[in-house]
């Protein structure tokens, strides 16, 4: 059996692994995304000085995830990591509307790069557990989501601390990632 | 098992990396770009990475950061093998790549993954990368790491922390109690890297570094590694706080006897090293060390007869017991080993065994390189100074090597060696010319046939049968390019000149020399051709036997100055070259290496006017003529009123007559003349607030009627922090004796305030006054070091008529050692014989010292000397001889007024 089905699966993705970076600006809350996801727990982190690298198989699928710095002095090392890229996590924080315009910026450089012409974004509009936090319609519209082109893209409500939206998100992932269409 | 058939395979891929081209492995990196990652074929690729950055390859900017970006990619590999590979790589290119940070966090992550491996490479990569601000940040991972209990992962944090000292001392100073904890680890190696880290962290309080070492004495360290370290500690303690704590030297003692050859070595080898031992405490270091020299192990007997080969030069009695096993080892394959051995054996040797120890050395010269031999040759050197009747041995010998294929370096030293040994050993002079002829049949270095040449002009004239060097000489003529052909003319007239029944030949011969091809041998050939048909004898010794009347190294510097300067409307003039001679260490004196004979070398440098060594503790004020001598003696004769002075004789070293942190910082320098005496002072203000102008030191002798004021120069202008010179002229009459006496000083000048932002002075000023330090001249000032090759024999052949014996108490001076340095400093002469030497805790000792006066004569001086009853003082009788008693009493002045 397990044979069985390892064959099919082999058939889906080639012999590759799922690549996922995972940006964003400074403290929109990468790392405790990327680990609630691989051990399922909030943990306490520090800015990332660089980079954190995680597997974690969800749904049979073997994903690295990147888990990239957001300082404004790590950012120009993005670019080093776009190669083979599969899909992008773009983090967000939704408390904080005065940094939506950086964060719009720093995308469109991002996707108008070559080597990601054509990866999936996936939004996370996160910190909706905080008062005040802005709806994802609002953070769709502060990143001008709706004019992206040639692309198939998300967007999703997260919390990191309560585990709100993640999955969900990565459920979307793994149907565009398997050549099931996105929304 | 992986790892296994992993390892197989770099040996065999080893083989093929050898032309491995540096493009093409660059254009490999892309593996680590591919999904899935292949760890085998990553690995072979970091190994030729590795293998062309241990190649010396260099990497640029961009590669390396190219490169270090795509291995950042292998962080996500879990393979082991692998991932140590990455690590390897990373900390290599960390220092060469730019932004090395962004692997800060990732490493940080791995420096508590639950794998080791991973633990302890993490940490190696980030010390290098680290900073102060970013090692707050992970602090508490290294301190966690220190107390870790995995060898590898604690000693790589130990190690790390020794590197973070220099980068953030304050923060890695907080680690001391997880260092004090990491020392009680099972690990040796750990014990070790913990012990040296904490000795690190509290180098700087000597205090408690000597807490430190007395509690792990009382520890019994386990580690071996760690107990040498702490023998090391002991001698820095015993040394830096010259503590009266016997617990120190005991436990260095006790080491002697650890089962562990390497604890042991250390032990013996930094008991040979101490100042003051005993003579029970050498003796067992050496017999320690005698073991080794019997060991089958190469690296212990290296070791053990290294050490003995050093201590032979301070101590050669403490080395004896070793002669039999030493001379064991003449025959050892290790022929660094053999030379060593040797060489300490020739150091401690006997008149009856030198020759056959020479033998010995002959026998396998061939087998040793060029850098032993120059040991070997310095070592026979000194072996002539102390058995003159082995000459004709020695000859022999240096001849040989001078023979044998060699550099020129080795040549040269050889040559020097014959030199020294003909100089001092008048006996040796027509064998080593035998020699030397013989040699320069067939020499390849026209340097040295010239050299030799002169020697043989020199000398041949004088042995007892001159003519038989002429064949030789003539021959270099026939055969030789042109500087050895001018060097032979001249050697060829030396003997018409000196040897008078062979003066009809020496015609002959220069006649034949008129038509060579080159200038300088015609032209010398013409010069001396004419000199001796006129018979003009006065000039022929002129031009042959004169030496340039200065110093070579003062006339190339002059001359080097003139070119300099540019103006060529005044000729070159050679009387203003000074005659001062920079202190010629000659090499037999021995080895500079000791730190006795140093120390009497830098003096030396100051008596005959080098100051340049003691200018250091002079901040920067005397920068513009700290260029030695030379400098002063230009200098001086540009200042017109001391241009009538003549030659400068003599400079004294600096004297400080205020502290160093003051208002105003001026210091000394004596010149003295035949009839003049200069007193240069170096003054330096240091206010920036004031501008001192016509500033002049006012002197007050103590004895008026010995001297009489000459002239004063002062400093027209002193702005802050510009060093400047006034100078103070006396005269004295040299036939009245020495000007011996002192003078209070005081510096004169008007000060005018200076507003320090805008620079306006504030006028008119005030005349004000500033008192300094006394200032002597002292017997020191009118005598110069001289070397002679045999003490005892000119001490000999100098009447007992003259002598003057004069016995004293030095008051205060408890050791051997410290009286023989105060009487060499105070009289300024040269220590002959390696007297200087002192036994170690000896309570007797005789010194032997040589100099001259101004006008050249020579002085020699015994110092019997012995410590009193009570241990604090040291009495002395010192005899002086030379051709001149006033010369004697005046030596002997520099005692009696102290």
């Amino acid at each position: 059996m397990g044979n069985l089905f390892s064959s099919v699966f082999f058939k889906l993705f080639g012999n590759k692994d799922v690549r996922i970076l995972i940006l964003g600006l400074d403290s929109a809350g990468k790392t405790t995304i990327l680990y609630k996801l691989q051990c399922g727990e909030v943990l306490t982190t520090i800015p990332t000085i660089g980079f954190n690298v995680e597997s974690i198989t969800y749904k049979n699928i073997r994903f690295f995830l990147w888990d990239l710095g957001g300082q404004s002095a790590i950012r120009p090392y993005w670019r080093c990591y776009y190669p083979n890229t599969n899909a992008i996590i773009y983090v967000v924080d939704s408390s904080d509307p005065d940094r939506l315009g950086i964060a719009n910026e720093e995308l469109v450089a991002m996707l108008s790069e070559e080597e990601l012409r054509t990866t999936p974004l996936l939004v996370f509009a996160n910190k909706q557990d905080l008062p005040g936090a802005l709806s994802d319609a609002q953070v769709s519209e502060g990143l001008k989501l709706s004019s992206l082109k040639n692309r198939q893209w998300a967007i999703f409500k997260t919390s990191a601390i309560n585990g709100v939206g993640i999955y969900e998100g990565l459920d979307w992932l793994v149907n565009v990632i398997s050549g099931g269409g996105g929304s | 098992m992986a790892s296994r058939v992993q390892k197989k395979d770099d040996d065999e891929s080893d083989f093929l990396f050898e032309n491995l081209d540096k493009g093409q492995v660059i254009q490999e990196k892309r593996a680590f770009n591919e999904s899935p990652i292949h760890p085998r074929k990553c690995s072979l690729v970091i190994s030729q990475f590795l293998y062309l950055l241990s190649r010396g390859d260099s990497f640029t900017k961009t590669e390396a950061t190219d490169i270090f970006f795509a291995a950042t990619k292998l962080f996500q590999s879990k393979d082991i093998p692998l991932r140590r590979l990455m690590y390897l790589l990373l900390k290599e290119l960390s220092t060469i790549s730019q932004d090395a940070i962004i692997v800060i966090s990732s490493l940080t992550k791995d420096m508590s993954h639950k794998i080791e491996l991973y633990r302890a490479n993490a940490i190696r990569i980030l010390c290098k990368i680290t900073d102060s601000s970013i090692l707050p940040q992970i602090e508490r991972y290294f301190k966690q790491s220190i107390v870790e209990k995995d060898p590898h992962v604690s000693s790589a944090a130990l190690v790390s922390s020794i590197h973070l000292l220099k980068v953030c001392p304050e923060i890695v100073k907080r680690w001391a109690n997880e260092v004090q904890e990491a020392i009680s680890n099972k690990s040796n190696m750990v014990q070790y890297h913990a012990l040296a880290l904490l000795h690190r962290i509290k180098q700087h309080d000597r205090l408690a570094v000597s807490k430190l070492v007395s509690n792990l004495i009382k520890n019994s360290l386990r580690s071996p590694y760690a107990q040498s370290y702490l023998i090391r500690c002991c001698v820095e303690v015993i040394e830096e706080t010259n503590t009266e704590d016997r617990i120190f030297r005991e436990y260095i003692e006790s080491c002697l006897r650890s089962k562990n050859e390497m604890v042991a070595y250390e032990a013996a080898r930094s008991i040979c090293t101490f100042k003051n031992v005993s003579n029970k405490e050498i003796n067992s270091a050496v017999g320690v060390l005698q073991n080794f020299l019997n060991s089958t192990k190469p690296t212990l007997r290296f070791a053990a007869v290294r050490t003995l080969n050093k201590l032979a030069q301070t101590n050669p009695t403490a080395v004896i017991p070793c002669n039999l096993d030493m001379e064991n080892l003449i025959t050892d394959t290790n022929r660094s080993i053999a030379t060593l051995a040797i060489t300490t054996l020739l150091k401690v040797g006997n008149e009856s065994n030198v020759e056959r120890l020479i033998k010995q050395i002959a026998n396998f010269l061939g087998d040793i390189n060029d850098e032993f031999k120059i040991v070997v040759v310095d070592a026979i050197t000194s072996l002539s100074q102390k058995f003159p009747k082995k000459y004709k041995h020695l000859i022999i010998f240096l001849n040989k090597i001078l023979r044998d294929e060699g550099t020129l370096q080795l040549k040269q030293a050889t040559l020097d060696a014959i030199l020294t040994v003909v100089n001092n050993i008048p006996e040796s002079k027509e064998i080593a010319l035998t020699e030397l002829c013989d040699y320069i049949e067939d020499c390849d270095f026209p340097d040295l046939s010239v050299q030799i040449l002169h020697l043989i002009g020199q000398e041949g004239p004088l042995t007892s049968s001159p003519a038989q060097y002429m064949r030789y000489i003539y021959n270099r003529v026939l055969l030789d390019g042109g500087i050895i052909r001018a060097a032979a003319v001249t050697s060829i007239a030396k003997f018409g000149l000196l040897y008078e029944p062979m003066k009809e030949k020496v015609v002959i011969l220069l006649q034949r020399c008129l038509l060579d091809e080159d200038d300088e041998v015609r032209d010398r050939a013409t010069l001396y051709l004419k000199l001796f048909k006129e018979n003009d004898v006065r000039y022929l010794n002129k031009v042959l036997m004169d030496d340039v009347p200065v110093p070579l190294n003062n006339l190339q510097k002059s001359l080097e100055l003139y070119l300099h300067q540019g103006d060529f409307s005044e000729p070159f003039d050679i009387a203003s070259v000074s005659t001062v001679v920079e202190t010629y260490q000659s090499p037999l004196l021995g080895d500079g290496k000791s730190p006795f004979s140093t120390g009497a070398s830098k003096k030396g440098d100051s008596v005959t006017g080098t100051p340049k060594s003691n200018n250091a503790s002079n901040n920067n004020n005397n920068n513009e003529e700290s260029s030695g001598p030379e400098s002063f003696a230009t200098k001086l004769s540009q200042i017109p009123q001391f241009s009538t002075f003549g030659k400068l004789l003599k400079s004294s070293e600096y004297i400080e007559l205020t502290e160093t942190e003051t208002e105003y910082v001026v210091n000394c320098v004596k010149h003295i003349y035949r009839e003049h005496i200069v007193f240069q002072f170096n003054c330096t203000n240091t206010l920036n607030e004031q501008q001192l102008s016509n500033v002049s030191v006012k002197m007050v002798p103590s004895d008026p009627k010995l001297l009489k004021y000459e002239c004063s120069i002062p400093i027209d202008v002193l702005p802050y922090g510009e060093p400047q010179q006034c100078y103070v002229a006396i005269r004295y009459i040299p036939a009245n004796g020495y000007p011996l006496c002192s003078f209070s000083n005081a510096l004169k000048f008007k000060v005018k305030e200076v507003d320090p932002s805008t620079g306006e002075l504030d006028e008119p000023g005030y005349d004000d006054q500033y008192s300094l330090e006394r200032l002597e001249i002292v017997p020191k000032d009118f005598l110069n070091r001289a070397f002679v090759g045999n003490f005892s024999e000119e001490w000999k052949k100098m009447s007992e008529d003259t002598q003057l014996v004069q016995t004293f108490s030095l008051v205060g001076v408890k050791s051997i050692d410290e009286a023989v340095k105060q009487i060499i400093k105070t009289l300024g002469m040269a220590p002959a014989e390696k007297s200087e030497v002192v036994t170690p805790k000896s309570a007797k000792h005789i010194l032997y010292l040589t100099g001259k006066s101004l006008n050249n004569q020579l002085i020699y001086v015994r110092a019997r000397m012995k410590l009193d009853q009570s241990q604090t003082n040291t009495d002395v009788e010192l005899t002086i001889k030379s051709d001149d008693e006033s010369l004697n009493d005046f030596v002997i002045s520099a005692f009696i007024e102290k």
